[in-house]
């Protein structure tokens, strides 16, 4: 290799090993902020590269695969690694270099998988990571001889502190100057049961030779299972770690969501106060500036509720979630690990259908996703808090129950209840044939999460939702103003302007649809920029019944729809928000995580079934009973 | 469940998913071909292999899920796996 070769060739370095054994803080560690997080092309599979420089000044791309415990490719993030690592990945470059990374106070089953990455032929370093657990506890490695049995360089790590990285990429700088020739990929087949059984045997015979373990196990972490695993504390303390992300998604997001909110309807005003009326000045108060504040709105959600998964992530208490969750998901065909994201989802579906990434199997993923969004997210609440508001008297029923608390609850549990009738029919029509993933998963020791590896990961997701979600949401919020904008009223024409655009036009031409459901050619326009974000449903009811303001009026608008609506049409209404057939928001991220626009209808059509036939079905028993 | 030994004093092999909480032992085979898991017997294998479930690894039930005693949490030499009493099945023990 020459010397220009140095900085004018990419070379290419790959992060393979066992789940918790630390690939993500070393990637976060060599790489820093220099990352990018996507989705593999056409598949769930996250895909985050990064980028460093040695200390010779050579180019290094990284990839933090997927975690495995062999090259099988049980599901589609397995596969992912494997076929990376064999070279057969299209779009994505061969690694010049696997870095192995092994949780040095755990080597049973990454030895095997370093036998196992040998037989590819791919060059490669073993990284024992975890170096000072390891000498806190008194293991002692032998590295050498541990790199003389295996046929491979072995060095040592601490992802978490800088310094532990630092002879990586000297090495890295050291190999990439000696490149051997890569004979990979070619000769590879999947093991067979006795090679495995062989390779294990091998990998605790080098353990044996190399590896002194003290006899006690991580005491720390056997105490916390006791109680945590426990069936009645583990369940309660779950319920309590739950019971705290709420109040956090609630109400400390809450000020800062009211302050961005307050920010952007500030700028407007100003904008409007500052511009010339006009299009031009609509376009830039209601378009530009509403849609982006109504995306920025959940950013402070967004970033809460990421904070409590990666934290819960790193300490290693996610899989025991999972583990006490798995048999009550189970009842609905559900994994165990699509706990959390359905927890998240009550915020908002966005980062909850972010977070089913935890789930490995591609069908236990997809059915978590399809009915995340039929869990009440906080968008809903000024929806029901309006119609509530505005119908249900406040009496005390039974004695000590608030009515209208009652129905507010009665709306979460109807949510609740058709995500999992949901999902219990997706089981049985659209996968019978096909065998729930089984529930293998290790318990990893407990550990401390560090502060920068968190903030990198809340950092990265932030991005990625204001980026790519952001300028959907922005484009749809830009079609609804123009929608409601375009023909404009004619001079001296009477009511408001929104009577004579196109989503007028669109509102009455939908009227005859809605009507079985109770609903009136308003709430038909309504329905419409209710899809950019549900909450705006409430505004531009607002807006059609000609009453100034948003939010703060919305007490105005209660009593305007109190003496305009029926009761039964509210409570149709109530109905319809359960199933809301989905903000745009939502459906653009459901079609990047699954990477097909496929689901992204499903999910659409679906909800506006159940949707139409819930308020159907409302409307007319309440009608049938004389509210109507 | 079939067997009620506590495990300590007996010879007498069993199914881990039979096994019950606070049990140890040692794997003696995998026997994988059983009604109902989630993966066919070699595939079953192999991933009960991959998670370290091998022939003489030393196995104890820690914990067990509050419904129907159902997942279990297994040490197995030196880490913890959890795993249905489904998949247990295949597992025998002694
Ligand atoms: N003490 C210590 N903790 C580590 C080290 N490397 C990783 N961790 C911690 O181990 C946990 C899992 O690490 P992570 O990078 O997420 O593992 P991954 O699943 O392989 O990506 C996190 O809580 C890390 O903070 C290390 O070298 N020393
Ligand atoms: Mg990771």
């Amino acid at each position: 290799m020459t010397s220009t070769d140095v900085t004018t060739e990419r070379f290419h370095l790959a992060l393979v090993g066992a789940p918790n054994s630390g690939k993500t803080s070393l990637f976060n560690a060599l790489t820093g902020s220099r990352q990018k997080v996507a989705n593999y092309a056409g598949v769930t599979v996250e895909r985050k590269a990064g980028a460093f420089v040695t200390p010779a000044g050579r180019q290094v791309t990284l990839l933090d695969l997927p975690g495995t415990y062999s090259l099988r490719g049980r599901s589609p993030d397995e596969e992912i690694t494997r076929d990376v690592v064999l070279g057969k990945r299209p779009g994505e470059a061969a690694p010049d270099l696997v870095l192995c990374i092994a949780d040095a106070t755990n080597l049973r089953l990454t030895l095997r998988l370093i036998l196992e990455l040998k037989r590819t032929g791919r060059p490669l370093l073993v990284v024992l990571n975890m170096f000072d657990i390891a000498q806190r506890r008194g293991v002692s490695i032998d590295v050498d001889a541990m790199s003389a049995a295996l046929g491979v360089p072995v060095i040592t790590s601490i992802a978490v502190k800088k310094a532990g990285v630092e002879e990586l990429r000297k090495r890295t700088d050291e190999f990439a100057a000696n490149m051997p020739a890569v004979t990979a990929g070619d000769g590879w087949t999947p093991l067979g049961l006795s090679e495995m059984k062989a390779l294990q045997r091998e990998a605790d015979r080098i353990i044996r030779d190399t590896v002194k373990m003290p006899s006690k196990p991580d005491t720390l972490t056997t105490r916390v299972d006791a109680v945590v695993l426990h069936p009645v504390a583990g369940l309660a303390i779950l319920a309590l770690i739950l019971f705290v992300m709420f109040q956090a998604v609630f109400s400390w997001a809450q000020p800062l969501m009211e302050l961005l909110s307050d920010s952007f309807g500030a700028l407007g005003t100003l904008v409007a106060q500052v511009l010339p009326e006009g299009i031009f000045q609509s376009f830039l108060q209601n378009g530009l500036i509403a849609g982006v504040g109504s995306v920025l709105v959940f950013l402070p959600q967004i970033i809460i509720i990421f904070l409590f998964i990666l934290l819960l992530e790193d300490f290693g208490y996610m899989a025991r979630a999972a583990f006490l969750m798995d048999r009550v998901m189970g009842g609905a065909g559900l994994h165990g690990r699509a706990f959390i994201p359905l927890l998240s989802s009550f915020a908002c579906a966005i980062p909850g259908i972010m977070a089913t990434r935890v789930i490995d199997n591609r069908r236990d993923r997809l059915t978590t996703i399809l009915i995340a969004p039929l869990m009440t997210c906080s968008a809903r609440i000024p929806v029901y808090t309006l119609i509530i508001s505005a119908f249900i008297p406040a009496e005390t029923v039974w004695g000590w129950v608030n009515l209208q608390g009652l129905v507010m609850f009665g709306l979460y549990v109807a949510g609740i209840g058709s995500a999992l009738a949901v999902s219990f029919v997706i089981k049985f029509f659209m996968w019978r044939d096909y065998q729930p993933a089984p529930f293998m998963l290790e318990l990893p020791d407990y550990k401390l999460p560090r502060l920068k590896s968190i903030a990198i990961g809340v950092y990265t997701r932030a991005k990625m939702f204001l980026q790519r979600a952001g300028t959907t949401i922005l484009s749809m919020m830009i079609l609804i103003w123009f929608l409601a904008s375009f023909p404009q009223a004619p001079a001296g024409a009477e009511g408001p302007a929104i009577n004579y655009s196109l989503a007028a036009i669109i509102g009455h031409a939908l009227e005859p649809f809605f009507a079985p459901l109770g609903f009136n050619w308003q709430i038909a326009v309504a329905l419409i920029p209710g899809m950019a974000a549900r909450e705006v449903a409430v505004g531009a009811l607002g807006t059609v019944y000609a009453i100034e303001g948003g939010k703060e009026a919305a007490d105005a608008i209660g009593q305007a729809l109190a003496s305009k609506w029926s009761l039964a049409t509210a409570l149709s209404f109530l109905a319809w928000f359960i199933f809301a057939p989905q903000c745009a928001s939502t459906l653009a991220v459901i079609r990047r995580e699954t990477g097909s626009t496929k689901w992204m209808v499903v999910t659409f059509l679906y909800m506006f079934a159940l949707a139409y036939v819930a308020s159907l079905i409302t409307y007319t028993i309440a009608k049938a009973a004389g509210l109507g | 469940m079939t067997v009620h030994q506590t495990a300590s004093e007996t010879t007498h092999e069993l199914r881990l998913g039979n096994a019950p909480r606070g049990f140890i032992g040692t794997i003696v085979a995998l026997q994988p071909d059983i009604a109902g898991a989630a993966e066919s017997g070699h595939e079953l294998e192999r991933h009960l292999l991959e998670m370290g479930f091998t022939e003489g690894a030393r196995v104890e039930i820690l914990h067990q899920g509050a419904i129907q005693r159902d997942p279990i949490a297994v040490r197995v030499d030196n880490i913890t796996i959890a795993v249905r009493r489904r998949e247990a099945m295949a597992v025998v023990v002694k």
